[in-house]
């Protein structure tokens, strides 16, 4: 592993730690580590089957790791179930859309907080009083803050089955924003998208940044867009990070060409693979 | 035709009633609803607590079913606990009638919580099949623990007393039941304009993103379950007021289909739907015992009407299944839309 | 008091004979599940019409028995093909929960039918099985028990084998993980969907014979299938083994239930038994168990 340069841990919003996961047999994740910053745009990229989403999943908590830390602004959240992470502000939107069909694309942003609001089951039906208050402070609050920042106001109303692809990303992101993250995941945010797109949602990445100070965590394919919007990257290979930098070292980095284009060296992959911990240390 | 709907706020965008010629629509029925028992007759009275009790079980078991996506076929086991509840309360110690209805209702919404709690690990057609088995067992407790329930034979319930006075008439027990329905109604839609809501929703959509979001799934799943029973021991209460007697027999499995049933042909995931398709179930056998004294039957007319009421359920509920799978709340809608676009062709 | 062995086998036995009634029903819901992914709670009311059919043939026309059972068994099929066809195919790609709610609306319309028909009054079936009392060693076993558990049992074996050799057994379970997949690698996937319903119809029908055989007819009958319920949830849906050994245990359990504490302690017994197997095991003793994907 070629660690070219690392972010210290006083300084990482999120810091990750030997982070091991198998299913059976497969080997997700083998001692994956790295750090984010507060503030920055890192991006983890990889072949396909690389580990990429399993790393997510397991910062989201729908995986637990055999063995290895997560801890976010210092506090170790491991163990910690899901809903309990994204109350602390780990959103994230995911790579086959994940939007809730039966509601309309204002619900659905509006569910994002749902982790941060007090409205108890008696409160909501009768509805007058503390249930009314706060939900016209989370349309306002989202109005303003979201739907206007992602310029989705066109469609709040509609329902989000009955939105082109590029449209349901958004509305994922905006369910993202709404969750008051310090870190957002973005799983492939451009996924499928055209020329077009992806520079809208490159834009909004980086206002995303700059206007709301959120750290963004990317795991992404189109390498225009991560070498163009990373601070860093780190990339993944057979669940083992191979190398991690700003995106001109990575670039250049022997290990990560041969991930992507092999070296045709049988041997040499079969001992990285061999490499590769099964199990937790003793 | 409506056009030209302005909302000046979000306020105005939220509301449920969202324009003056809806106020005026609700405003009507209000009025229909108050003038009613004075104009209509013994039979139409008793058709329309019939259909309240309806209404209040299916918005019920809507939450459960058609907004958490919780398929449960335990509703008529829920009412039989509430119906018990009260018809004992009432017999031993005469305590007054809503109160009776609320510990009806708490103690359907225990054996909500017992049933729900394996939601988590049990899911989808297993956790129906789940509620399948709960109502063979509360069936088996309903007719064995005499003690309580005074076993196959039943208990009988006396009149509930509002404000002292007797509810034993059609008339008087209107009083009670359609106003609770609207309240539970008006509930449940409350419900999903606010975050419990638009949590089940989110759990009967795509229940994992639904954790990965914030939302505690078997908290969630049970206050589901919770709302749905509560809301069936309501029901339940109302009917040992309205039927004076509970029996093992009174809530058997096929109530909990009809339920089913009512909210499928209603729409599931919709207020409009619980009160649509229960009211449309509770007329369907009406209508049919019509359709069928006109028909020259003669003297096997009675025969027939149970086998054909029997063959007309089924029917609706594959009918509306494969044809209309959003129900009649659906078909309302199209209705309106006509109407609110008019002359515009759609 | 020495304990009653010879009533235990006894009981045992009948239950064993029940039980092979119930995995040959629990056989013929799996069949569908396998092929079609689709819960059939109406199994029980397929039987009823298959035991009602035989009735008409065999008491209706007078007909001899052998023709009346090839015409249940016809009859069992054809409506298999016509339920496949009108209410099962126009409901591809919805949601589980409505397809089992489709098939709760077809066992009211079955009930009705036969009530319409025959009214609900339970009948008996011409006696067709042979007589003599049988006895294993010193336990009695009733001679229509007895001759319905060799029925099952061959018709069981008959099926594995044919599900074992032929390649329509593959064909199946292809068609059931992914349809498009399956059709697009040659498989004629309606038909594979028209031939597990009739097949299902089928061997319901001759189960419904024997248990008609056994217990006389009525409209009720079809409660038969919530037992088969529990055997293929306690077996696995997906699992022809699991729908077998299913049967046989909870068809024990049913009778020394029945025998040692009651009647009516038959269904709390075999619902507990449900309940308990979908705590621990919610997919049943062989089924496979689906992996969610985030």
């Amino acid at each position: 592993m070629s660690i070219v340069e690392s972010v210290s841990s006083e300084r990482s919003l999120l810091q990750i730690e030997d982070l091991t996961l198998a299913f059976g047999g497969v080997q997700a994740l083998a001692g994956v580590g790295f750090s984010v910053a507060p503030g920055s745009i890192t991006s983890v990229i990889g072949p396909n089957g690389a580990g990429k989403t399993s790393l997510f999943n397991t910062i989201s908590g729908f995986y637990r790791p055999a063995c290895g830390s997560i801890r976010l602004e210092g506090r170790d959240i491991t163990r910690l179930p899901a809903p309990k992470r994204a109350a602390l502000g780990v959103a994230r939107s995911f790579q086959n859309i994940a939007l809730f069909r039966g509601m309309t694309v204002l619900d659905n942003i509006k569910l994002g907080r749902h982790c941060h609001l007090r409205t108890n089951v008696f409160d909501a039906l009768l509805y007058f009083g503390r249930a009314r208050r706060e939900e016209m402070q989370l349309r306002a609050e989202i109005e303003e803050r979201v739907i206007d920042f992602l310029e989705i106001d066109h469609i709040r109303h509609a329902p989000v089955a009955s939105l082109p692809y590029g449209l349901q990303k958004r509305v994922e992101m905006a369910r993202a924003l709404a969750m008051q993250p310090k870190i957002v995941l973005l799983d492939e945010p451009v996924a499928g998208m055209n020329r077009e797109e992806t520079e809208d949602m490159a834009r909004f990445i980086l206002d995303l940044r700059a206007e709301w100070g959120v750290t963004v965590l990317m795991v992404e394919h189109d390498m225009g867009m991560v070498m163009d919007l990373s601070d860093r990257v780190v990339v993944l290979n057979f669940g083992q990070v191979i190398a991690q930098g700003t995106p001109a070292q990575v670039q250049n980095d022997p290990e990560v060409i041969r991930a992507y284009l092999g070296s045709g060296r049988v041997d040499e992959l079969r001992r990285r693979l061999a490499g590769a911990r099964a199990e937790c240390p003793a | 035709m409506r056009i030209g709907l302005a909302r000046p706020d979000y306020v105005a965008d939220e509301a449920l009633i969202d324009s003056p010629t809806r106020w005026a629509w609700i405003g009507a029925l209000f009025v229909a609803l108050f003038a009613f028992p004075f104009v209509a007759n013994e039979y139409w009275l008793y058709l329309a607590c019939l259909v309240g009790i309806h209404v209040a079980s299916a918005t019920g078991l809507n939450i459960l079913t058609g907004y958490t996506g919780l398929v449960s076929l335990g509703q008529a086991a829920f009412m039989g606990m509430g119906a018990y509840t009260v018809a004992v309360l009432q017999a031993r110690w005469g305590t007054p009638a809503l109160f009776n209805l609320v510990a009806g209702g708490i103690v359907a919404m225990t054996g909500g919580l017992v049933v729900g709690i394996p939601s988590l690990r049990v899911k989808g057609l297993y956790l129906a099949i789940a509620t399948i088995a709960a109502s063979f067992i509360t069936h088996f407790l309903f007719a064995n623990w005499d003690s309580v329930t005074g076993g196959t034979a039943g208990l009988t319930v006396e009149p509930a007393r509002l404000f002292g006075a007797a509810l034993d008439t059609s008339f008087r027990l209107y009083w009670l039941i359609v106003p609770l329905t609207i309240a539970m109604v008006v509930g449940a839609a409350n419900l999903f304009r606010t975050r419990i809501g638009r949590a089940f929703i989110a759990i009967r959509d795509r229940d994992i993103s639904a954790e990965v979001l914030g939302i505690p799934l078997l908290r969630y799943k049970l206050l589901s379950f919770a709302v749905s029973s509560f809301y069936a021991g309501v029901a339940g209460g109302l009917w040992a007021y309205f039927f004076r007697v509970v029996t093992p027999e009174s809530f058997p499995l096929i109530l909990s289909i009809f339920y089913l049933a009512a909210i499928i042909v209603g729409g599931m995931g919709t207020i409009l739907g619980s009160i649509l398709g229960a009211a449309f179930m509770a007329m369907v056998p009406e209508l049919l015992k019509l359709v069928v004294g006109w028909l020259p039957l003669g003297a096997n007319a009675t025969l027939v009407l149970s086998p054909v009421r029997t063959i007309v359920f089924g029917a609706l509920i594959v009918g509306f299944l494969v044809f209309e799978p959003q129900g009649l709340a659906e078909i309302w809608r199209r209705v309106r839309r006509f109407f609110h676009l008019y002359p515009f062709r759609t | 008091m020495s304990f009653d062995w010879l009533f235990l086998l006894e009981i045992s036995l009948a239950g064993l004979g029940t039980g092979a009634l119930y995995a040959l029903t629990g056989l013929a819901f799996v069949v569908i599940y396998k092929a079609t992914r689709v819960v059939n709670l109406a199994i029980g009311e397929m039987l009823m019409i298959g035991a009602y059919v035989f009735f008409a043939f065999a008491a209706g026309f007078a007909l001899p028995v052998w023709v009346a059972i090839v015409a249940a068994i016809a009859g069992g099929g054809l409506l298999g093909a016509f339920v496949e066809r009108t209410m099962i195919r126009p409901m591809l790609g919805e949601s589980p929960i409505s397809v089992f709610m489709v098939t709760v609306g077809l066992g009211s319309i079955l009930v009705g039918l036969v009530e319409l028909i025959w009214t609900a009054d339970p009948r008996r079936l011409p006696e067709f099985l042979p007589n003599e009392p049988i006895f294993v060693g010193d336990a009695y076993v009733s001679p229509k028990v007895f001759y319905g558990f060799w029925v099952a049992a061959l018709l069981i074996v008959a099926l594995l084998i044919v599900f074992r050799f032929w390649r329509g057994g593959v064909a199946l379970r292809a068609t059931a993980s992914d349809q498009a997949a399956a059709w697009s690698m040659g498989i004629d996937v309606p038909r594979v969907f028209s031939l597990s319903w009739i097949v299902a119809g089928m061997i319901a029908a001759v189960a419904g014979i024997v248990v008609g055989a056994i217990g006389g007819i009525s409209s009720t009958m079809g409660i038969f299938g919530l037992t088969v319920l529990v055997v293929v949830i306690f077996g696995g849906l997906d699992s022809i083994a699991g729908a077998l050994v299913g049967g046989l245990f909870i068809g024990l359990v049913e009778a020394w239930a029945g025998a040692y504490l009651g009647g009516e302690f038959k269904v709390l017994a075999v619902f507990t038994l449900l309940v308990l197997i979908l705590m621990v095991r919610p997919y049943g003793l062989f089924g496979t168990h689906e992996i969610e994907r985030l």
